[in-house]
């Protein structure tokens, strides 16, 4: 146990904000830079279309009829993941118009090892966080001020408030899903990506290291952090009376 | 008691507890621990309130921005930039 506690507790100091590039053709971006057409090498276990399905051999063909059913069936989930990870509506937009672009030019890398949603999920994925990169920095608070304090014998400092187990029925309300989404937005951007991308875009360890280009471990420990933080700025809101 | 790991150990183990990535010891420490400590079994419990919170607020509310057709703007400058770019 103490060895990997101690293992868990070195901090990750690394602030990257660099995401995964491949090489290959290069195009620009809605701004103009030269962005890497990133063709993501991903299975699916849930299943996957066949490269030499109607729509890919379409795609292919350069058939825009093709394209353009693409976009319209696949365009909606896409904008919302860009959407999830950047703040601003024009930058989610300008990101989904380069995993567009990026997916046109790669289709015919495109494996079949996982479904077309999945592999255009994961160049979204990359245009976002792209995008994200190109963005200026906010303040940020310190996420220490947000993790647990122990007292020196180990016990915690401030004993967390049971939350109310009616947390479930408030968030078919919009307030509280906006509530929790902004307090997501708090969080530092090193650690509110990886939440964003293992929580919610559920990839797993490995593949969001590679594409924030940093290490398992420290996805780990952002994750945890990250966690702990947002369960910190959340208890204001949900603790209560346990029933 | 010096068997007992400490809350501060337990919190951070979490994360590796709740992915079952724990190893079997480790594991057995963990809950061992959690059975005496009702501020830890409070602390895991809004841990995962915290992960299901964030998941069904960000896909919660977008699966409805998801149905949602992409504005007709938006599909024509995506077409265009096909040729552009």
């Amino acid at each position: 146990m103490r060895a990997a506690h101690v293992h868990m507790l070195v901090y990750d100091e690394v602030r990257s904000t660099g995401v995964a590039t491949c090489s290959g053709a290069r195009s620009k971006d809605t701004h103009g830079h030269e962005m890497s057409d990133f063709v993501p090498n991903v299975k699916d276990p849930a299943g996957s279309d066949p490269p030499g399905g109607d729509l890919v051999v379409r795609l292919r063909a350069g058939d825009g009829a093709a394209f353009e059913e693409l976009v319209r069936q696949e365009g909606g989930r896409m904008l919302a993941v860009a959407r999830r990870l950047l703040r601003s509506e024009e930058d989610a937009r300008d990101a989904l118009q380069d995993a567009f672009v990026s997916a046109f030019k790669s289709i015919d890398r495109y494996t079949g090892d996982a479904r077309l949603s999945t592999w255009l999920h994961r160049i979204t994925v990359n245009a976002a966080l792209m995008k994200l990169r190109t963005q200026r920095r906010r303040p940020e608070r310190s996420i220490e001020t947000l993790l647990p304090a122990f007292k020196e014998d180990g016990h915690q400092a401030n004993p967390p408030a049971p939350w109310r187990e009616t947390a479930e029925s408030l968030l078919d309300q919009k307030e509280t899903r906006e509530l929790v989404r902004r307090k997501i937005d708090e969080l530092p951007d090193d650690h509110r990506t990886v939440l964003l991308l293992r929580d919610i875009e559920e990839l797993d360890t490995e593949e969001t290291a590679r594409l924030l280009s940093v290490s398992v471990s420290a996805v780990k420990t952002r994750l945890h952090r990250a966690r702990q933080a947002l369960r910190t700025l959340l208890e204001p809101a949900f603790k209560g009376a346990m029933k | 008691m010096t068997d007992y790991i400490k809350c501060s150990e337990l919190i951070d183990f979490i994360a590796d507890y709740l992915s079952g990535d724990l190893p079997a010891q480790e594991r057995s420490e963990f809950d061992r621990h959690l059975q005496i400590c009702p501020p830890c079994q409070v602390y895991l419990k809004t841990y995962q309130e915290t992960i299901r919170l964030s998941r069904a607020a960000e896909k919660g509310g977008h699966c409805e921005d998801a149905a949602d057709p992409l504005p007709e703007d938006l599909v024509r400058a995506i077409l265009a930039a096909r040729h552009l770019r």
